[in-house]
C-alpha cells in the first residue's frame, strides 16, 4: 500500500512536471535527426547506421534523463525520509528507476519506430526494434540510476555521471545493436535479445542494491 | 589471524612497515625487470613469422595482466572498505588506480605499436584491445568519482562502490566484446593443460611479469603511504612523524 502510494507520487509528479520528463525524448528525436544532416541522405547509408545511431541516441537519452532521477528528493529531504521509512530502501530505488523508466523511457521506445522510419528502417523489423529496445532501455536507466545515486549530493554532477556510467553500457549497446541490425537484414534475433533479457534480469536483481548503497553513502555526507 | 588483520589495518602501523618493505621490493623489481628484459630482448629466439617484432610482448603482456590485476585489488579492496569500514583499504583502492590506468594506458600503446608491422595499423577495433580501452574508461571513471567529493570518506566510499559495480560488469563487458570482434590472437601463455609460447620465450615473459609484479607492490606502498599522510595528516602520529629529527 504504501509502496503504491510511492508510485503515485512520482507518476504525479511526472505529470506536474511534464516539460522535464520530455527533455530526453526531445533529445532523442533531436540526435537522431542530426544523423542524416551530418553523413548524407543517402537511403542506403542511412539503413545501415540505422541500428547505431538509434541505440546510441537512446542510450544518451537515457543518461539525461537519469541525472535528475534523485536530486530533488535529495535537496528537499524526501530522500532521507524514505530512509528512515520501514520500506526497504532498494524495493524503494527500484520503484523509483521503474516509474522514472515507464514516464521517460517507454515513449522513447514508442517513438522509436517513427526515427527509424525516417533513417529508412525496414519496416518488417520494427517489431525486433522496440522488443530490443523494451528490453535494453529498462539495464539503462538501472545503471544509470546507480551513477545518479553515487553522485546526488554533488553540485556538479551533469558531465560526471556519463563518464562512470558509459563503460558500463557497453554490453546492452553492443547487444541492442546487433539484434536491430540482425533484424534489419531478416536474420535470426534470438541470441542477442536473450542475452539482453538476461542483463535486464542481472540489472533488475543486483541494481538496486548498488543504487541504495550509493543513496545511503550520498545521505551519510 | 584477525589481530594482524587489525593491525594491518592502522595506519601508523602500515606507514612504517611499508617504510621499511618499499626498497626491497623497488630494488628487487628493478632487478628481475634488467633480467627479464635482457633475457627478453638478447637470449630469446626471434619468432620464426614476426622477426624481433614480437619482443614488445615484454612489455604488453605484463603491462595487460598488470591493468587488470590492478583492478581487482581495487574490487577486493572496495569490498573490505564498505563491509569492515576500514579506511586504509579506501587508501589501497585510490593509490591502485592511477597505476592500474597506467598500465592500461600501456598495454594499449604497446599494442597499437605492435599492430602496425603486424595487422598493418596502429588501431583495429579488436576484441581485446576494446575491452582495454574501456577498462582505460572505468579507471578514469573511478578516479574522476574518487576526487569530486570534498569529503575524503564519502568520495571513498562511492567510489568503492563503482569498484563493485564495474567488477561484476567486467566480465560481462569482456565477453560480449569478444563475441562482438575477434582479431587479436588467442591466448597463449595459458592454454588448459600447457602453453603454446616456446619455453625459450615463455620464461623472460613470466619472469618480467614478476617484474611488475613487485613493481607494482612497491609503487602501490609508496603510493598509500602518501594517501596516508594525506588523509591523516591532522592526527598527532603524523605530527610526531614530522617532529621527529
Amino acid at each position: 500500500m504504501k509502496l503504491a502510494a510511492l508510485v503515485r507520487r512520482d507518476l504525479l509528479l511526472a505529470y506536474r512536471r511534464r516539460g522535464d520528463v520530455a527533455t530526453p525524448v526531445i533529445f532523442f528525436v533531436m540526435v537522431t535527426a542530426l544523423f542524416p544532416l551530418a553523413l548524407s541522405p543517402e537511403p542506403a547509408l542511412l539503413r545501415t547506421l540505422a541500428p547505431g545511431v538509434i541505440w546510441v541516441a537512446a542510450l544518451l537519452a537515457g543518461l539525461i534523463g537519469q541525472g535528475s532521477l534523485f536530486k530533488s528528493d535529495y535537496e528537499d529531504g524526501t530522500l532521507e525520509q524514505l530512509l528512515l521509512s520501514p520500506v526497504s530502501l532498494e524495493l524503494v530505488a527500484l520503484l523509483r528507476v521503474l516509474t522514472h523508466w515507464l514516464v521517460t523511457g517507454l515513449p522513447l521506445v514508442i517513438l522509436s519506430p517513427l526515427m527509424a522510419m525516417l533513417l529508412f528502417y525496414p519496416a518488417s523489423a520494427m517489431g525486433m526494434l522496440i522488443a530490443s529496445l523494451l528490453l535494453g532501455t529498462p539495464v539503462l536507466s538501472l545503471l544509470g540510476a546507480v551513477g545518479a545515486a553515487l553522485t546526488v549530493g554533488l553540485r556538479r554532477s551533469g558531465l560526471l555521471l556519463p563518464i562512470l556510467i558509459l563503460p558500463l553500457t557497453v554490453p546492452v549497446l553492443i547487444f541492442g545493436a546487433r539484434a536491430t541490425a540482425l533484424a534489419s537484414q531478416g536474420e535470426p534475433v534470438a541470441a542477442p535479445l536473450y542475452l539482453l533479457a538476461a542483463m535486464l534480469v542481472l540489472a533488475l536483481t543486483l541494481a538496486p542494491f548498488a543504487i541504495a548503497a550509493g543513496l545511503r553513502v550520498s545521505l551519510e555526507s | 589471524m584477525f589481530t594482524w588483520f587489525h593491525k594491518l589495518a592502522s595506519p601508523p602501523y602500515f606507514y612504517l612497515l611499508a617504510e621499511r618493505l618499499v626498497p626491497w621490493f623497488a630494488w628487487a623489481s628493478l632487478l628481475i625487470i634488467l633480467a627479464g628484459l635482457y633475457g627478453g630482448l638478447w637470449l630469446a629466439p626471434p619468432d620464426y613469422q614476426q622477426g624481433d617484432g614480437f619482443r614488445i610482448i615484454y612489455i604488453h603482456v605484463p603491462s595487460a595482466w598488470m591493468s587488470m590485476f590492478a583492478y581487482a585489488v581495487m574490487a577486493v579492496a572496495a569490498a573490505i572498505g564498505l563491509i569492515w569500514r576500514m579506511k586504509l583499504a579506501h587508501a589501497v583502492s585510490a593509490a591502485a588506480a592511477p597505476l592500474g590506468a597506467s598500465f592500461a594506458f600501456l598495454a594499449l600503446v604497446t599494442g597499437s605499436l605492435w599492430g602496425k608491422p603486424m595487422w598493418g595499423t596502429y588501431w583495429v577495433w579488436d576484441a581485446r584491445l576494446t575491452s582495454e580501452l574501456i577498462l582505460l574508461f572505468l579507471y578514469v571513471g573511478y578516479i574522476a568519482l574518487n576526487q569530486a567529493f570534498e569529503d575524503q570518506r564519502t568520495g571513498d566510499r562511492a567510489s568503492a562502490i563503482l569498484t563493485l559495480v564495474g567488477s561484476v560488469n567486467l566480465p560481462i563487458i569482456h565477453y560480449s566484446v569478444q563475441w562482438w570482434n575477434t582479431l587479436h590472437q588467442g591466448p597463449t601463455v595459458f592454454v588448459g593443460t600447457g602453453s603454446d609460447i616456446a619455453p625459450g620465450m615463455l620464461v623472460p615473459l613470466l619472469v618480467m611479469i614478476a617484474g611488475f609484479m613487485l613493481y607494482f607492490a612497491a609503487f602501490v606502498m609508496k603510493r598509500i603511504q602518501v594517501e596516508v599522510l594525506r588523509r591523516e595528516r591532522n592526527t598527532n602520529w603524523v605530527q610526531e612523524l614530522i617532529d621527529k629529527p
